[in-house]
């Protein structure tokens, strides 16, 4: 039998490696734009800033077909159900950009009817400080979720997935128990985590 | 003009007036207020621009339910207040004038004032369970959400399911 040379042909290496390289280069958006954010985004999709140098071109706008969620401005009381939604929705393993001040701690409106950062209801990998921030910012946030994409395990994200799954059964059995809105039942999720001194639902 | 015009036809159904720079306020008396309406579309102001009201809070009576008209031959514009007390409800214009279908629903969202004969008294804004008025004086910033302010713990509001009224 013949002596099989490999020498270059093969090379070794770990398998979450080469997974993780091929996830942070094929990023799929669903742009969640809710405010003047989204137009910076618009700004960073189009030709000058070009943001599909990164991998990350293919907008969807269905969450089943993406795992990059960009929210992009104010989210209100009345989204965040929406947005809970949204995020459940998405294929895993699913990455959410915080994008500008309002969607990462509520920004300048600090009132009964904005949702005072969207990591109280939903898993955030990324902020994005700003106000709005430029396409540079954007570009540069993306590029640390690239960053932190490398370094994960394959099961890293398995936890707090769980656990946002799990807020979201008691969501619906909070809603059916009391017979109030999915606004209302996450407006008090919120409320009483705060007064429990959580920072989060899920 | 128009104001002239009310004294004629309607005495006594002016409470208050003032001007400043042609801006023109009559404060009407509730129980005339759909008499005055008729009359000021016969003389013209055809189309309400919008339905909004202030809570004077202490006041008695404590809301002021604010109407701006504009005539539309003339380019006259009428601001209409009536001035109303808690739970009282206000007779509505959408049989009148379309405009008003949203406007007096988002005044009921926003000052939990009823208007009675809107075909679709549902809340504008917020949810339909949502606790309280929130353009209310009454009503915390914050809506009882201690993560409005800086040290968590501190909300204005001692229990956001007290806000029901």
């Amino acid at each position: 039998m013949p002596a099989i040379n490999l020498d270059d042909s093969v090379m070794t290496t770990r398998l979450d490696a080469v997974v993780n390289w091929a996830r942070k280069n094929s990023l799929w958006p669903l742009p969640f734009g809710t405010a003047c954010c989204a137009i910076e985004f618009m700004s960073m999709m189009a030709s000058r800033y070009d943001f599909s140098r990164f991998g990350a071109e293919a907008l969807r706008f269905s969450p089943r077909q993406s795992d990059m969620l960009l929210v992009l401005g104010t989210i209100t009381n009345k989204q965040a159900p929406i947005l809970r939604q949204v995020y459940a929705q998405m294929a895993e393993p699913k990455w959410v950009v915080s994008v500008g001040v309002c969607a990462s701690s509520g920004g300048m409106y600090r009132t009964y009817s904005t949702l005072q950062g969207i990591d109280r209801v939903v898993p955030v990998d990324v902020y994005v400080p700003g106000c709005p921030p430029r396409p540079e910012s954007m570009i540069y946030g993306v590029m640390k979720l690239q960053e932190k994409i490398t370094r994960e395990s394959l099961g890293a994200r398995r936890e707090h997935i769980e656990k946002f799954y799990e807020s979201m059964a008691r969501q619906d059995a909070l809603q059916q128990a009391k017979g109030l809105s999915n606004y209302q039942v996450v407006r008090e999720m919120v409320l009483a985590a705060g007064e429990q001194g959580a920072q989060q639902i899920w | 003009m128009v104001i002239e015009h009310i004294d004629e036809q309607l005495p006594g159904a002016i409470l208050d007036r003032h001007a400043f720079r042609g801006d023109q306020t009559i404060v009407v008396d509730r129980e005339r207020f759909l008499e005055v309406v008729d009359f000021i579309f016969r003389d013209g102001f055809q189309q309400l621009i919008d339905v909004t009201a202030v809570d004077g809070h202490q006041r008695d009576p404590r809301f002021d339910v604010v109407y701006h008209w504009l005539n539309l031959a003339s380019q006259e514009r009428l601001r209409v207040k009536v001035r109303i007390a808690e739970r009282v409800a206000m007779p509505s214009l959408v049989s009148r004038f379309k405009s008003a279908d949203w406007a007096e629903r988002e005044v009921y969202d926003m000052f939990g004032i009823p208007f009675e004969g809107h075909p679709d008294p549902r809340r504008l804004l917020m949810w339909e369970d949502f606790p309280g008025f929130p353009l209310r004086k009454d009503f915390p910033l914050d809506g009882g959400d201690r993560f409005c302010n800086e040290e968590i713990g501190a909300s204005y509001a001692p229990d956001a399911r007290s806000l029901n009224v």
